[in-house]
């Protein structure tokens, strides 16, 4: 995405806006490319906590702790994190816990790795398994509508709402 | 394994330093259990918690996603600042997510403390030895995680210096509470972990 123009960064700073505006304070994460410009103005916000993961699933933790403190937060992951969140999203749904996550998709449109392909395309029927609703987003005029509506299922709503940012947003990563 | 015919005598064969009864213990290095917010990992130390609080409201005891118990502790540290968050939980919950340590030791809360009951072995489905009765030493691996408030009680003695610093840390505490391989209190506890949600945010929250 970096050879890419300026629009990953405009609605990437809107999607941030947007979340903040919503209240979301822990911004929690495994790197990823995807997710750049959130992560680092999570790290910039002196109001909103920047939580470095060694797993993904240590985020699916994280966010229902948060939620019993009454805050609110956002897993950001690639699709192959989602496979590690699985046995841990047994906390969402079996305590009904609110849930965002934002997910950048690998092994899907122009896929040039071949081992992404297996945890991308079981995405959307290994989350669904475990009740989280999939919202996919291919264009940028998508974004912030796609993830304002996922923040209402979520907080107001009670649901887990994974955000799919697939490979036509994003672009494919060039090998 | 059984741990028929004499806990205290299987405990000292199997491992000589694993020797406080986990029974004690756990009251005495919590003490005052209401001046926290109180997460417990699997089986063991979730009964441990719910005898102590008497299920509690305070109190959010775990019977799955094990693994999640430490993270559920940074959550909340950091959810609620004003609130100091213990979490207890054994030793093999942790090691199921041990780079859990990594990220509590970046943030480092100073609101946080964990404690690991550990003695040693899987209790809850048959006293099967763990890696810490092998070698792991948990409490290493926290100090090298860059936690600097680390403290291993073994013996009575212990207790008291381990029970400060779940308290006066001005950093992320943790603490290994070495016990003997034998049973946590009998208590049946709330196992809905969506009731212990609703239950534990209208106690802190005054809301669900």
């Amino acid at each position: 995405m970096d050879e890419r123009d300026d629009a990953p960064a405009k609605w990437q700073d809107e999607l941030y806006d947007l979340l903040r505006r919503n209240n979301v304070t822990q911004f929690a994460y495994v790197p990823d490319a995807g997710h750049r410009i959130l992560i680092d103005r999570s790290l910039a916000d002196p109001q909103a906590h920047s939580i470095a993961l060694t797993t993904e699933e240590e985020g699916v933790a994280l966010l229902a702790a948060a939620d019993l403190g009454g805050a609110r937060g956002v897993l950001l992951m690639q699709s192959s994190g989602t496979g590690n969140c699985i046995n841990m999203l047994s906390l969402i749904k079996g305590g009904r816990f609110p849930f965002l996550a934002l997910v950048s998709m690998r092994g899907d449109f122009g896929e040039g790795n071949p081992w992404q392909f297996p945890m991308g395309q079981a995405v959307e029927p290994v989350l669904a398994a475990m009740g989280v609703i999939c919202l996919r987003i291919e264009r940028p005029e998508e974004v912030r509508p796609t993830v304002g509506a996922a923040l209402t299922m979520v907080f107001q709503s009670g649901n887990a709402v994974a955000v799919l940012l697939t490979q036509k947003l994003l672009g494919a990563k060039q090998f | 394994m059984s741990i028929e015919g004499g806990r205290g005598k299987m405990a000292s064969a199997v491992a000589p330093d694993f020797i406080l009864d986990r029974c004690e213990a756990v009251p005495a290095l919590v003490g005052r259990h209401d001046d926290f917010l109180i997460v417990s990992g699997l089986a063991g130390t979730s009964r441990d918690v719910a005898a102590l609080t008497q299920d509690g409201a305070h109190t959010y005891t775990m019977a799955g996603a094990m693994g999640g118990a430490c993270m559920i502790g940074l959550g909340l540290a950091l959810a609620r600042p004003d609130k100091r968050v213990l979490v207890v939980t054994g030793d093999g919950e942790l090691l199921m997510n041990i780079g859990a340590l990594a990220t509590i030791a970046v943030v480092n809360p100073p609101n946080l403390a964990i404690v690991c009951v550990d003695n040693g072995h899987y209790g809850e489905t048959g006293y099967q030895k763990s890696h810490t009765s092998l070698g792991v030493d948990l409490e290493r691996i926290a100090a090298g995680s860059g936690i600097k408030a680390t403290r291993t009680v073994a013996t009575e003695g212990q207790l008291v210096d381990g029970a400060r610093m779940l308290r006066e840390s001005n950093g992320t505490a943790f603490v290994v509470l070495r016990v003997k391989p034998t049973d946590p209190p009998a208590f049946t506890r709330n196992m809905d972990p969506s009731a212990c949600r609703y239950r534990f945010r209208t106690a802190l929250l005054g809301q669900s």
